[in-house]
């Protein structure tokens, strides 16, 4: 109580800047004034007598000190007098003061954005309520080798029942066409159980959504869209709510739109941008729906009870499993061996960016110990150039503490000015780095610098100030006063202490540079390997254009509802194409047919004669296209045919599979003229069931289609006229124009029917180099952090070195004056400076083998022990520290020695 | 103003702690036995009765004075001392009179337990 009464009588002292000179000095006056009485009184003259009270009343320096101690805050007036003072010595050294804020903004400008990232995309990828209890539910048949393998309704339903979970939703993506707006457009949507909504936890911004209650079967026909849509498709009309829409000329009804951030928390891109919300069921009684063992390609996502965890739902679940396998054993072989898994939702939606994300993470961490082992060095430096004024000041009576408390304030000042520049920085650049980020790192939220980000910032700028002010600060705190004061000039030699610290300074610096630029290489040379891997087919001059046939519900209306008709438009379609301006070749495949598009479109495999029962059938990635697609891409044929036009919707069906299929499936056979059936996978619509036996015409080389890290994934491709997909593209080779191919294409297109969107045009070049976007984002801010601490390092090796020749000027014109050769000094001070980068290099090896075994899982094609890189960049490392250290070689070399000798 | 500081080693810090709290202690009793009084006259009436204590460096009851008015145990004002000059005097609060009690009976305590402790023998501790 007593200290609390006090503490606010300072803070008011403090706060007001009261200093209560007057009274005291008045007290001590007077004081003075009796006590000179006395001492006349007892007999003392008059001079004796003031002496004798003064010396009585001892230091009144002391006694002032200490009344003002008493007076206000201390601490806190001494860190204003510090600061101060800081901006006084920083401001007289300009060019030291901005190199070294300069430096500290890089690193923590860097450090705050890529935190930024992984804040957003790591630690709250769900902008939803308690999104720790959002799962994803997912089926696996480990004895038929299939993940992810879908839900039947039964077992749907049964989950709904199990007690684990508040809220189970079905999910169906898709894409439609949108008509009945003023342009017709591709939507994205997707058909979920009512629930979605309110398992999710998001209310609309305009009308409402689903009831969860709500139980009627099959779709509604009303639908819940984006912002985004309401925005781009009806122009953010007010009165949208009971507007109606089409969706492949089916008519819905908007009775709600979600609020401009909602976005679906799907694995894809396209998932994540679903425009639409359709609502979906199906039947209560199980003798109207599909059946147990049928599986349908629907994701299936949950919300836990509350305060349940992961695992312990995970156990509930698979008890309940065990009870269900034994219920319905015919439904669920023993050898499938049928598991249900649970995941939550964060970790599948990040699981395979995180380390990459932890790998920037760890790269900008090392750039900002770097550029703080530079500031250091600086501070150094400069500190030894001071040494005489600290002396000085210890001499006069400071003490140490106060000095060391003074020059860390100077070092924090010099932080947290680089953190303010940083932010800054980081805050004008938002939109650049925007768009440097890959569109396939999840991004639920929106990259904002939020107080997380700025409290992280601040705490960097003060470990950093307190990393590289410790340095010079204890330093100063142990001068030999005597020794410092007598030497005249600069200090002849400074202290050993200090130039080992520099010296190890350095060493730190080229180790942790060279750690960076290992794994720069590392991830260059993945990057370059995957980038000139072959292809299997030449993207050169050739380009997609995507349209989609609607499908609407009621068939009557369905004008591509055969083969037949669909096959008349396609021929169609390939003729008008080749009419086109630069058009040599054209072809039409179905949308899985695009390369690299990382769509799993996959079907179950039934081979005639193979015993199936009781098993699993395998999935392989099935795909329509019309004959000339094979030679426009120019995948070669290694045995049998291609499709012509025999192949039509009159003949038996015919397949060509891929040699990696060939090598799966009929090993030391020859596969021309086996049968096989198709049933239905994970895929989309028009993926149905074939309906005779396919026969094997021809086999086609392997290409990287799917994959450019693997080439061997099995393929299948049927006739475009036998088998017809609603979901469309048309390629084109020949010396196209790439701005002017979509707007020509939909013409063409639209002149044959004019509800058909047509988009997505690119060309195949940017197709492949789109599938390596996320490689390439990370291997570009690895290289430039890689660079950065290259620089810093040359800085660091340059200043420590033209500091030691400026310190050994003496010793080098003695020297010189004695006959040595200039040759040989040269060659003195680029050993030193040789034998630190050396010893870095050495460091930094070790260093660089461990992170680089962290990051294997992120090489291709390259051992993580790769002599090559490692060698290349420790020459290149050695190359940069000799050429910093030749300009102070050359200037120590140039010494004149009658200067050297006479400068004291 | 560059800052200069004081140095103080260690052990001098220790010892200034201490005579700061008998300091305060002797001063508030003097408060309360004599009644208003200026400075002067406590670090008078402290030395007659201390004997050595405030002999010299009187000027260090000064911040001692301050901190036990910031603390609220004492309150000041200016007045007009014997032969008519202006003295600051001190007085007494009811906080420093309560003040007062508690530190007497601690040290009373402290002094008792200490006594005990130096009259027990070496026989009476087995």
């Amino acid at each position: 109580m007593r200290f609390l009464r006090r503490f606010l009588a300072r803070l008011k002292n403090f706060a007001t800047g009261r200093r209560d000179d007057k009274r005291l000095r008045e007290e001590m006056e007077e004081h003075l004034a009796r006590q000179t009485e006395e001492n006349l009184r007892a007999g003392m003259n008059v001079e004796e007598a003031r002496r004798q009270a003064v010396m009585k009343f001892g230091g009144v320096g002391t006694v002032r000190e200490d009344y003002h101690a008493e007076q206000g805050l201390p601490f806190f007036e001494n860190l204003l007098q510090d600061s101060r003072f800081a901006i006084r010595m920083l401001a007289k050294s300009p060019g030291f003061t901005a190199i070294a804020v300069l430096t500290m903004a890089l690193g923590i400008g860097a450090t705050t954005a890529i935190f930024s990232l992984v804040d957003a995309t790591l630690l709250h990828p769900l902008p939803y309520p308690h999104p720790e209890e959002l799962v994803r539910i997912e089926d696996d048949l480990p004895g038929a080798g299939a993940t992810d393998a879908g839900i039947s309704i039964p077992e749907f339903k049964d989950l709904q029942r199990s007690g684990i979970f508040q809220y189970v939703v079905l999910e169906i993506f898709g894409s439609a066409n949108l008509t009945g707006v003023s342009q017709p457009s591709r939507m994205q949507y997707e058909g979920v159980s009512p629930a979605y909504f309110a398992m999710l936890g998001v209310k609309p911004e305009l009308g409402q959504t689903f009831d969860p209650q709500d139980q009627t079967p099959g779709f509604t026909l009303d639908v819940v869209i984006s912002d985004g849509l309401w925005k781009r498709a009806f122009g953010s009309d007010p009165h949208i709510v009971g507007r109606s829409l089409r969706g492949d000329n089916d008519l819905y009804r908007v009775i709600g739109v979600m609020p401009p951030g909602f976005r679906d928390p799907g694995r894809t891109v396209g998932e994540r941008n679903t425009e639409q919300w359709a609502a979906l069921n199906f039947p209560d009684d199980p003798a109207q729906g599909p059946g147990r063992s049928l599986r349908l390609p629907l994701e299936t996502v949950g919300r836990l009870k509350p305060g349940l965890t992961v695992a312990a739902a995970q156990s509930h679940l698979d008890a309940l499993v065990a009870s269900l396998r034994e219920q319905f054993p015919g439904d669920y072989p023993a050898d499938s061996k049928w598991t249900v898994r649970l995941v939550p939702l964060k970790e599948n939606l990040v699981g395979n960016v995180r380390q990459s994300l932890i790998l920037l993470l760890g790269a900008v961490g090392l750039v900002l110990l770097i550029g703080c082992v530079n500031v250091a060095n600086l501070l150094l430096a400069r500190a030894s150039a001071r040494s005489r004024e600290m002396a000085v000041r210890q001499a006069l009576g400071a003490a140490r503490n106060r000095l060391v408390r003074q020059l860390l304030t100077e070092s924090l000042l010099l932080s947290l000015l680089g953190g303010v520049a940083g932010l800054a920085i980081v805050f004008c650049m938002k939109g650049f780095l925007l768009r440097l980020i890959p569109e396939s790192l999840p991004r639920l939220n929106d990259l904002s610098i939020n107080w997380t980000v700025m409290l992280i910032a601040l705490a960097a700028s003060i470990a950093a100030g307190l990393i590289f002010g410790l340095a010079p600060a204890k330093q100063a705190g142990r001068l030999d006063l005597t020794t410092t004061l007598r030497t005249e000039g600069r200090g002849s030699k400074g202290s050993t202490e200090q130039t080992r610290t520099r010296r190890v300074l350095v060493v730190t610096e080229f180790a942790l540079s060279l750690v960076l630029m290992v794994a720069a290489g590392l991830l260059l040379r993945s990057f370059w390997d995957l980038y000139k891997a072959p292809l299997g087919f030449n993207p050169q001059h050739v380009m997609s254009v995507q349209l989609w046939l609607p499908s609407p519900n009621d068939p009557k209306t369905d004008i591509y509802g055969t083969a037949a008709q669909e096959a008349v438009f396609a021929r169609e379609l390939l003729r008008r194409s080749r009419l086109l301006p630069g058009v040599q070749e054209a072809a039409l495949g179905a949308e899985p047919s695009i390369p690299l598009r990382h769509d799993g479109n996959r079907s179950a495999l039934i081979v005639e004669g193979r015993q199936t029962q009781g098993k699993q059938p395998p999935l392989v990635e099935r795909s329509q296209v019309t004959p000339e697609y094979f030679h426009l891409l120019e995948i070669p044929v290694l045995r049998g045919r291609l499709f012509n036009d025999g192949d039509n919707e009159n003949a038996p069906q015919v397949a060509v599979i891929n040699q990696a299929m060939a090598e799966t499936y009929w090993r030391g056979e020859d596969p021309l003229g086996k049968r096989l059936k198709l049933g239905p996978g994970r895929a989309g619509v028009g993926q149905s069931p074939s309906k005779s036996w396919i026969t094997i015409v021809g086999v086609i080389a392997d290409a990287r289609t799917e994959s450019l890290a693997d080439a061997s994934v099995p393929l299948i491709y049927l006739s475009l006229y036998q088998e017809t997909p609603k979901e469309l593209a048309i390629f084109l080779r020949g010396d196209l124009n790439p701005s002017a191919i979509p707007e020509e294409v939909r013409a063409m297109v639209q002149s044959v029917d004019p509800e058909l969107p047509v988009y997505g045009a690119q060309t195949l070049n940017d197709a492949v180099a789109a599938s390596l976007e996320q490689r390439r984002f990370s291997m570009d801010i690895v290289a430039a952090f890689a660079v950065t601490a290259l620089l810093l390092a040359a800085l660091g090796i340059y200043g420590v070195i033209s500091y030691i020749v400026n310190e050994r000027t003496r010793e080098i014109g003695i020297r010189l004056a004695l006959g040595a050769q200039r040759g040989k000094i040269l060659a003195m001070v680029l050993r030193q400076g040789l034998g630190l980068a050396m010893a870095g290099a050495a460091l930094g090896l070790v260093g660089s083998v461990v992170v680089s075994n962290l990051m294997a899982g992120l090489l291709y094609g390259v051992s993580p022990t790769d002599l090559l890189t490692f060698a290349g960049v420790t020459l290149m490392l050695t190359a940069v520290a000799l050429a910093a250290c030749y300009i102070p070689a050359r200037r120590a070399m140039r010494v004149d020695p009658m200067i050297a000798l006479r400068y004291e | 103003m560059v800052p200069v500081g004081n140095p103080k080693s260690d052990s001098m810090t220790e010892k200034t702690d201490v005579l700061q709290g008998t300091l305060a202690l002797m001063a508030l009793k003097t408060l309360d036995v004599l009644g208003p009084l200026h400075g002067y006259g406590i670090a008078r009436r402290i030395e007659q009765i201390s004997g050595d204590l405030l002999a010299v460096n009187q000027g260090t009851l000064y911040p001692v004075l301050l901190k036990l008015e910031q603390e609220g145990a004492i309150s000041s004002e200016w007045g007009a001392s014997e032969n008519n000059r202006r003295a600051r005097f001190y007085r007494l609060t009811r906080l420093g009179r309560k003040l007062l009690e508690t530190e007497t009976r601690d040290w009373e305590q402290t002094a008792a337990i200490i006594a005990r402790f130096f009259a027990v023998k070496a026989e009476d501790l087995t």
